[in-house]
């Protein structure tokens, strides 16, 4: 590794040198906005720096990690979504008693983890982020000890997420033990090869993809997220839902693409029975719960689904509509989430529809935010999920995918009821009386708006970014 | 560049209404009402553009704007009016105006809020009447189904939640079907070119295998006959329509359902021509049952806004009659229809409104003897109700008489049964006539007759349902050519039939 190699790995120097800088200062000087604002700062500078390292890349450093477009453009996409995060964290801890600081340590570390995954090109690299971001992600469920829901949430996760890992490893385990490298592009090369044990080799792939898609919360692997989701603190279910999600699912697309295992048609059966079972189980539950934090833990397992499409689709079409779908995505449930953490208070998130009752009377910007964004999951026009629904039911079309296609639209139709409902509960005026305005914070408002005047920017003006992603992609295919 | 004001405007006014209502609920009305007579100069202006608009070329564009939208994927905004559009755009503006009127005292809450919806409708709909991209139009088409939502959801009557949820799940899984068609055409035609586009010009010629056609063509159709409705689709109809507020049936009624129709005639025939005849006989049998089941219906309600609702059903059936009955005569009479039937059950609409907001009830049981008690309403009322049941003289008839002379010549049977839809429409219109304008006084019924803001409004729609009646010839001219330069894809065969145009 030389001089050239660190530059390169600016990023995550950064992230890590924050870490560090928070931990010193936590331990010296106790200041909620102190922390809050050098995480801030942090996250800002290594997504910056991200632009600086785009002139040096693509560049293999060590065997572990690639720096290539694709990496950067997932890596500015989880910094900006923890910036996010870590904005909406900002009010919402205010409130709470106790030690605040040490949550962005934790928040900065899982986005180190995720940082790591999107770069990731080798077995020992992908466990140690999945990892990092584990470990990080139950000290943050479990955050606010007061609640017994947060605590059983933290379990929960623990338990399942070490399961999960263990799957890993041992296919991990025995992929090497058939092919004899823990690096893709030679795992791909060897595995053509004969010589090769197709049972064993198969069943370690498998076992790595039942590991990842518990972090993916895809059917049948998504029994924790509604416990998980209700349980974590709404900033902390905003990042498990989008930042976590997101950077296993870039690793997952880097690996299938790199290694091409998907013209195995096994996989490609048991990927389509997951989508389509992700899909449709997902918007089914949804339809049962009265429970918002649990409506939008049901449906981020069906947009999963809905992104599972494309990896089963091909070509750059494919690609550039996992990573669009997956910004719009982002910024959507991060919107959706911010406006649950906006509305909470001490003792309680507010995720029961009385909550959001009449709520269009009380506050109209919130509701309207929070209306903008469930539009977008729904994949109304002006919203960027629309374009973002869009690319992908084309990626599907142009793949061929009919079957695939058809049981997205006919989900999105019933997603729409759900999604409706929480409308519907926001416009009523059943409520007007006696409930108060709620108070919004600076940092909360300013984050929504940056969020919604992304979401229409977007869904109104796509170009700029589809030709940023596609430029990205490139280098992949 | 036009087209594109035209729906920026009522955009526009539409944000300007909601930002000013915390302070006053009057300046909203005044600014939709602005933006909207602003459009209709817009529209006056392309209509006088030197009579162009009766003198085009079969098939050619009065106004044509375009510009790139989203490169990569082939998407432009490409807007463009000929004959056809331009006469439903002139018809939106119209019951828009209307419709902003007819809320004038009946909307109290969230006044701008109420009105950005309207305008943002408005402006889905002429977008809709002017997309030539295949995407833009999809944009438009679900655009305007959020804003119609909140109006039925927020200001509706008591079964409003459950009526505003039927009607967007239906509209929106019927949409979706037709952007896996969209999609599906545009990989087609993609694959065969090398071009990758969804423009409307670029994609008439692509060609089909007949399975992919019929299976392309069926998404676009389910996502049109929702909106129509077409019978085994309708049941979102009858609940929106009687739980919308008055401006929100009027806009329903009298718009929403003719971009399903326009969408057959501007999307489905040139598309798929070959597709489209084939399949033509089961949808004029559709056609046919819409006609007579949505009359029945109608003749068994004792809700008197269901039942102008269940009229609709019945009077679009002769749309889908007349657009697939293939030839001029009978296309021409479905574009009068769509006309007549606007402003007829708008009116309609507007009077049970107007009834609503007086006595608080839209039951027939509690009306009767409306004629002594107000006589004006009562006149206006039974003008629509007689055009409603086609009385020579007033629109629907010119429409339901082309219509038919249409299809008679294409299949005998089928217009002889829709034939008895005029006389079962015959038997509602004198229904409500009887039950709520005739009888005796109900006692203690004391209400009082139209205003002046009303007087005014009812004058102009009977005015314009007089002239659809009895001066049809310029709205044919109007929109001849471009069912001309439609049909010529469909059927060179029946281009001879270009008899009373010219």
């Amino acid at each position: 590794m030389n001089a050239s190699d660190l530059f390169a790995l600016q990023p995550l120097i950064i992230i890590a040198a924050t870490i560090i800088m928070v931990m010193l200062v936590i331990a010296f000087h106790r200041s909620h906005k102190l922390t809050a604002i050098l995480t801030l700062a942090g996250l800002a500078i290594a997504g910056m720096s991200l632009t600086a390292v785009a002139c040096v890349i693509p560049r293999r450093i060590t065997p572990l990690l690639i720096l290539d477009y694709y990496g950067l453009f997932f890596s500015g996409l989880i910094f900006a979504a923890s910036f996010f995060v870590a904005a909406l964290s900002y009010s919402y801890l205010e409130i709470h008693e106790g030690h605040r600081e040490e949550f962005y340590l934790l928040l900065l570390l899982a986005t180190l983890g995720c940082a790591v995954l999107s770069l990731s090109m080798h077995f020992a690299s992908l466990f140690l982020g999945v990892e990092i971001l584990s470990v990080s992600l139950y000290a943050l469920t479990a955050y606010l000890r007061h609640r017994d829901r947060s605590i059983e949430a933290g379990v929960k996760y623990l338990i399942l997420a070490a399961v999960s890992s263990a799957f890993i490893l041992f296919g991990m385990a025995l992929v090497y033990a058939e092919t004899g490298s823990m690096e893709l592009v030679q795992i791909a090369a060897r595995a053509a090869s004969e010589g090769v044990h197709r049972l064993a080799f198969t069943s370690g792939l498998v076992m790595i993809i039942v590991g990842l898609g518990f972090k993916l919360a895809v059917v049948p692997f998504h029994l924790w997220t509604p416990d998980v989701y209700e349980g974590a603190p709404a900033p902390v279910t905003a990042f498990v839902a989008t930042v976590s999600k997101g950077a296993v699912f870039a690793l997952v697309l880097r690996y299938f693409s790199v290694t091409g295992i998907l013209t195995n048609r096994s996989l490609f059966a048991i990927f389509t029975i997951i989508a389509v079972a992700s899909m449709t189980t997902g918007n089914l539950l949804a339809l049962l719960e009265s429970n918002v934090k649990r409506i939008l833990a049901y449906s981020s397992i069906s947009h999963l689904g809905y992104l599972l499409v494309t990896l089963l689709a091909s070509g750059t079409a494919a690609m550039t509509a996992a990573a669009f779908y997956l910004t719009a995505y982002f910024i959507t449930t991060l919107g959706a989430f911010g406006v649950v953490s906006a509305l909470s208070v001490k003792d309680r998130d507010a995720d029961s529809m009385n909550d959001y009752t009449g709520l269009a009377w009380r506050s109209p910007w919130l509701a309207g935010v929070f209306t903008a964004m469930l539009l977008s999951l729904a994949g109304i026009p002006i919203t960027a999920g629309f374009v973002g629904k869009f690319t992908v039911v084309a990626a599907g079309v142009a793949s061929g995918l009919w079957f695939l296609v058809i049981v997205l639209a006919v989900n999105s139709a019933i997603g729409l009821y759900y999604y409706l409902r929480i409308i519907v509960a926001l416009y009523s005026r059943a409520e007007i009386e006696h409930a108060h305005a709620p108070e919004l914070s600076r940092t909360d408002s300013a984050a929504l708006s940056g969020l919604t005047v992304l979401l229409i920017w977007i869904g109104v003006y796509p170009e700029p970014i589809i030709e940023l992603i596609r430029e990205t992609m490139r280098c992949l295919i | 560049m036009i087209l594109a004001w035209l729906i920026i405007i009522p955009l526009i006014g539409g944000l300007a209404a909601w930002s000013l209502d915390r302070n006053n609920s009057a300046a909203a009305r005044w600014i939709s009402l602005a933006s909207l007579v602003a459009d209709g100069f817009l529209l006056l202006s392309l209509w006088s553009a030197s009579s162009a608009p009766f003198a085009l070329e079969r098939g050619a564009w009065l106004v044509e704007h375009s510009r790139t939208w989203i490169p990569q994927l082939g998407i432009s905004i490409h807007l463009a009016t000929d004959g056809l559009s331009l006469l439903l755009m002139t018809l939106t503006i119209f019951l828009g105006i209307a419709s902003v009127i007819c809320s004038w005292t009946e909307i109290r809450e969230r006044v701008g809020f109420f009105h950005f919806n309207l305008l943002w409708i408005l402006a889905g709909i002429l977008g809709v009447f002017t997309a030539l991209d295949l995407f833009l139009f999809y944009f438009f088409w679900e655009l305007m189904l959020v804003p119609m939502y909140f109006i039925i959801n927020i200001w509706g009557h008591e079964n409003r939640v459950y009526a505003s949820l039927k009607f967007f799940i239906f509209t929106q899984a019927g949409g979706l079907f037709m952007l896996l068609s969209i999609l599906g055409l545009y990989f087609v035609h993609g694959r065969n070119t090398g071009i990758y586009t969804f423009d409307y010009t670029l994609l008439l010629g692509t060609s089909l295998s007949p399975t992919a056609a019929m299976w392309l063509m069926l998404g676009f159709i389910i996502a049109f006959a929702v909106k129509l409705p077409a019978v085994p689709f309708h049941p979102w109809l009858p609940d929106a329509h009687t739980e919308a507020p008055t401006a929100g049936s009027v806009i329903l009624a009298g718009l929403l359902l003719k971009t399903g129709a326009y969408g057959l005639i501007r999307f489905v025939l040139p598309l798929f021509p070959g597709a489209a005849a084939s399949l033509a006989p089961t949808a004029m049998v559709i056609a046919d049952i819409g006609i007579i089941y949505g009359a029945v219906c109608a003749f068994g309600q004792t809700d008197l806004k269901r039942l102008v609702a269940y009229t609709s059903v019945s009077h679009m059936g002769f749309v889908l009659l007349g657009i697939f009955a293939g030839n001029l005569h009978s296309l021409t009479g479905a574009v009068i229809q769509m006309l007549a039937h606007g402003v007829s059950t708008g009116a309609l609409f507007i009077i049970v409104g107007m009834i609503q907001e007086r006595i608080h009830t839209r039951e027939l049981d509690r009306m009767g003897g409306f004629w002594a008690v107000v006589p004006r309403l009562s006149g206006v009322g039974l003008v629509f109700a007689l055009a409603s049941l086609g009385l020579p003289g007033l629109g629907n008839f010119v429409a339901e008489f082309l219509v038919l002379l249409g299809s008679y010549r294409v299949n005998a049977a089928i217009t002889v049964l829709a034939a008895t839809g005029l006389v079962l429409s015959a038997i509602y219109s004198l229904w409500i006539v009887q039950r709520a304008f005739h009888g005796a006084v109900k006692e203690g019924m004391r209400m009082p007759d139209l205003s002046i803001r009303e007087t005014g409004m009812m004058t102009v729609l009977i005015i314009a349902i007089f002239w659809i009646g009895l001066r049809p010839q310029p709205l044919l001219n109007a929109c001849g050519p471009a069912l001309d330069g439609i049909l010529h894809g469909v059927s060179s065969v029946q281009t001879t039939e270009r008899g009373y145009t010219k």
